[in-house]
């Protein structure tokens, strides 16, 4: 497999995933919203807060108020992590590997790009917001899954997987970051009564609520949802699920020795630390650990297996 | 509402479907008979189909614009198709294969002895003025000796239904793949027509491709390695490059994907380290394929690539140079050429073509510049051209100057009616100019496309069919002459 093609379908995995998360942070946010009391309703801003892109959000807008929240994180092009423009970028990249991808994984995919465009305009109003939030997260499971269904199980297919675990866990790390430590900064007595709610939004945000239910047995509190979300090996979207897979794509592949080692580092971490202890200061430092982590496993991947001389693919 | 094809507007033009206006030619007249049945409103649901199913398919071609940067644009088609009986065809294919085949000839004999100019049969002048000439090249012997790999030439029919070549692109031609695509848009929404006429098939083209290109492995016996070649997806064919590469299952590669190795060899980089490639079908013009041979500053090519190839350690198709015989003066000389290198007469016709070099010819064509098209020798579509009957008496004054400062670069011809095909235009059905690109493949044996890409001037009374200045496309489809159905 060329390098260069390599690159791209791990750009096209992240992007792909990417789009989901954009889309399911915006879709769980606005139903947080309708259950939480005005007073202390968090409102918009840690949805930006979570992408990491204020600065960029604050050159273009004002304030954060809903309306340009969610324009930002759905079709600002100049936000690389928006909506649509992760589906440009996948598409962008889908196109020029038309020969390896099949046609109908190009064809949906195309496709899904096409109606995040058009129907935006709809998709910013609060009644039309449900339904193209949902169109575009299940569009995106339909790539993952027609990629899985149809794709060979190559190399090329590594660089998928590979993109999007670490897409995943970049994304589940940060929603949990800013949801528990920045959102709610202490579980005062006066908030009690909501912290389920926003526990359950986090588990919403991943479409985890009903598994955390199934596997954990317990009521939804801090502890195990966060025991949940980092270690769970079972959950898909779980930090040490996504670890997993990455070494499992990893080990099939040449000259892998580097790569791996970094991987077992990052691993070895989440396994060691009993994070449902961890007081919100100290979950804040070790979400930064990991999130350098998993940077430098990218800057790693890139540096084993990608072109010289060549920057990322937005 | 049934359609009234006595109506249609064909006096005075050749319609590939039609005699006369309310009469099909024989071997059309089940699909015109068909076409009236469904009526327009059923044809126009189809033709929506068939705009949904191609931008579905992402079937686009790029063009560049000031503000925007590449677009991607839906590919413009028309759903009824082109059709032409498989007796014609069978003879079309028989000339366009002594053509390639004496060009072939031609382009060898050109790097080598240059016999074809000893004899005194193409002036050598001509040769000395080639921009297309690569010196590079000289005394190379590439495999089979075979030039040009992949040639599309472009036939129109002028109205007495007499079928020409208009001109042959032996450098890096495309279209190929939309003649696939076509099909495929076809099937999808005239399901049933395939029922009744059996258009023979078009999709074997992507393997004989791979086998004309694997037959130039300079390894024979393993498996070769063969990739194709593109300057990168801004490219206006970049869809056809993609395509190809998927229908034949090799890689597409770019300029910075391969390298040449202290053994002149090619390799491309590769997740598990450099690989070896045998056959590069490569659709970059000759000027960028190596910075080291040719253009110093082209980054899209490949440094020693021509080193390599003239080594013999990887095949190129098309091969450098082979551009020389696509030169449009050289195109007045295929006729000499073909019974210059097969003693036979030619089976296709050339425009009859003045070349303003012969004097006489030059007095000619000074006089009747209203009536002909004037063409300057190495340029492509459609620029640098005048067009008499469309042109202004300042425009023929200016162009006048032109040739008589540079005979050599200029060819007239007469301005000929092209042929039209019965095409969906708004809620009406209207005659519109065509012609068609056939492509022929020649490696250790000749193949030649069933048909080809018809390419059809969308506006009214329009002659130019190419894409990116309102043209679309048809299907083609060379249906056998007995045993058609209703």
């Amino acid at each position: 497999m060329l390098s260069r093609v390599a690159e791209t379908m791990y750009w096209l995995g992240r992007q792909v995933e990417r789009a989901e998360n954009a889309a399911r942070v915006v879709a769980v946010n606005a139903n947080l919203l309708l259950d939480l009391p005005k007073g202390i309703a968090p409102g918009w801003r840690p949805l930006v807060d979570i992408t990491g892109a204020n600065a960029l959000f604050e050159e273009h807008y004002k304030d954060y108020d809903e309306c340009h929240v969610v324009r930002f994180l759905l079709g600002e092009e100049r936000n690389p992590g928006a909506v649509l423009s992760a589906l440009a970028g996948a598409r962008e990249n889908c196109r020029t590997i038309r020969d390896i991808v099949p046609r109908e994984g190009w064809e949906q995919i195309n496709e899904l790009y096409l109606y995040a465009r058009d129907g935006l305009p709809k998709g910013l109003t609060k009644g039309g917001r449900h339904a193209y939030l949902s169109r575009v997260i299940l569009g995106c499971q339909t790539i993952s899954g027609l990629l899985s269904g149809t794709l060979l199980h190559d190399q090329g297919y590594d660089f998928i997987r590979l993109g999007r675990h670490l897409e995943r866990a970049d994304m589940t790390t940060r929603i949990v970051d800013v949801r528990s430590a920045s959102l709610l900064p202490a579980e005062t007595t006066e908030l009690r009564p909501y912290a389920t709610i926003q526990w359950v939004s986090v588990l919403r945000s991943m479409s985890a609520y009903q598994m955390y239910r199934r596997s954990e047995q317990v009521r939804v509190q801090r502890g195990p949802v966060l025991r949940f979300l980092f270690k769970s090996s079972a959950f898909p979207r779980a930090v040490n699920h996504c670890c997993e897979r990455m070494r499992a794509s990893l080990e099939r592949l040449p000259r892998n020795e580097a790569a791996l080692r970094v991987a077992g580092r990052l691993s070895r971490k989440l396994l060691g630390t009993e994070v449902q202890r961890l007081t919100q200061t100290e979950l804040h430092r070790f979400v930064d650990e990991l999130q350098l982590d998993i940077g430098d496993l990218h800057d790693e991947i890139a540096r084993t297996w990608f072109p010289p001389r060549f920057g990322e693919g937005v | 509402m049934p359609i009234d094809w006595s109506d249609y507007p064909c006096d005075g033009l050749y319609d590939e479907l039609l005699a006369a206006a309310g009469t099909a030619r024989p071997f059309a007249a089940g699909l015109a008979a068909d076409l009236a049945r469904m009526g327009v409103d059923n044809l126009v649901a189809r033709q929506e189909a068939a705009g949904v199913a191609i931008k579905e398919m992402g079937i686009t071609f790029t063009v560049y614009s000031e503000e925007g940067g590449a677009i991607d644009r839906a590919w413009p088609f028309d759903i009824i198709p082109r059709i032409v009986p498989e007796s014609e065809w069978r003879r079309v294919e028989a000339g366009l294969k002594q053509r390639v085949q004496a060009l072939n000839l031609f382009i060898d004999d050109l790097y080598h002895d240059q016999k074809v100019v000893k004899d005194g049969v193409f002036p050598a002048d001509v040769l000395d003025k080639s921009v297309n000439f690569r010196p590079q090249c000289i005394g190379v012997k590439p495999p089979l000796g075979a030039w040009a790999h992949v040639c599309g030439s472009d036939l129109v029919r002028d109205a007495d239904g007499t079928l020409y070549v208009l001109e042959d692109n032996l450098r890096v031609p495309s279209g190929v793949s939309y003649m696939l695509e076509n099909r495929l848009v076809t099937k999808r929404v005239f399901p049933e027509l395939f029922e009744d006429y059996h258009p023979l098939p078009v999709d074997d083209y992507p393997s004989e491709l791979f086998d004309t290109l694997a037959a130039l492995s300079p390894r024979p016996g393993d498996y070769p390695e063969v990739v194709v070649l593109t300057p990168g997806i801004y490219n206006s064919a970049y869809f056809e490059h993609a395509y190809l590469a998927q229908q034949m299952g090799c890689e597409l590669v770019e300029g910075r994907d391969l390298f040449v190795g202290e053994d002149d060899c090619v390799y491309m980089r590769t997740v598990d380290g450099p690989s070896r490639v045998d056959v590069i079908y490569r659709r970059i013009d000759d000027l960028y394929l190596d910075p080291e041979a040719f253009l110093p500053d082209s980054t899209l090519g490949v440094p020693g690539l021509l080193r390599a190839w003239k080594s013999g350690n990887v095949a190129l198709a098309n091969a450098p140079g082979a551009g020389v015989a696509d030169d449009k003066v050289v195109y007045a000389f295929v006729p000499d050429i073909i019974r210059y290198y097969l003693g036979e007469a030619p089976t296709i016709a050339n425009v009859p073509t003045y070349r303003c070099m012969d004097p006489e010819a030059l007095a000619y064509v000074l006089e009747h510049l209203a009536e002909l098209v004037v063409k300057p020798a190495n340029e492509s579509g459609g620029y640098g051209m005048l067009v008499g009957p469309a042109s202004t008496k300042a425009e023929r004054k200016a162009f006048a100057a032109l040739v008589k400062a540079d005979p050599r670069n200029y060819i007239a011809q007469p301005t000929l009616r092209l042929s039209t095909v019965p095409t969906l235009v708004g809620r009406r059905v209207e005659p519109r100019h065509v012609d068609l690109r056939p492509f022929i493949l020649s490696a250790d044996r000749q193949r030649v496309t069933t048909g080809g890409l018809t390419r059809v001037a969308l506006r009214k009374g329009s002659l130019v069919v190419n894409s990116s200045q309102g043209g679309g496309s048809k299907d083609t489809w060379i249906v056998p002459d007995q045993g058609q159905g209703s």
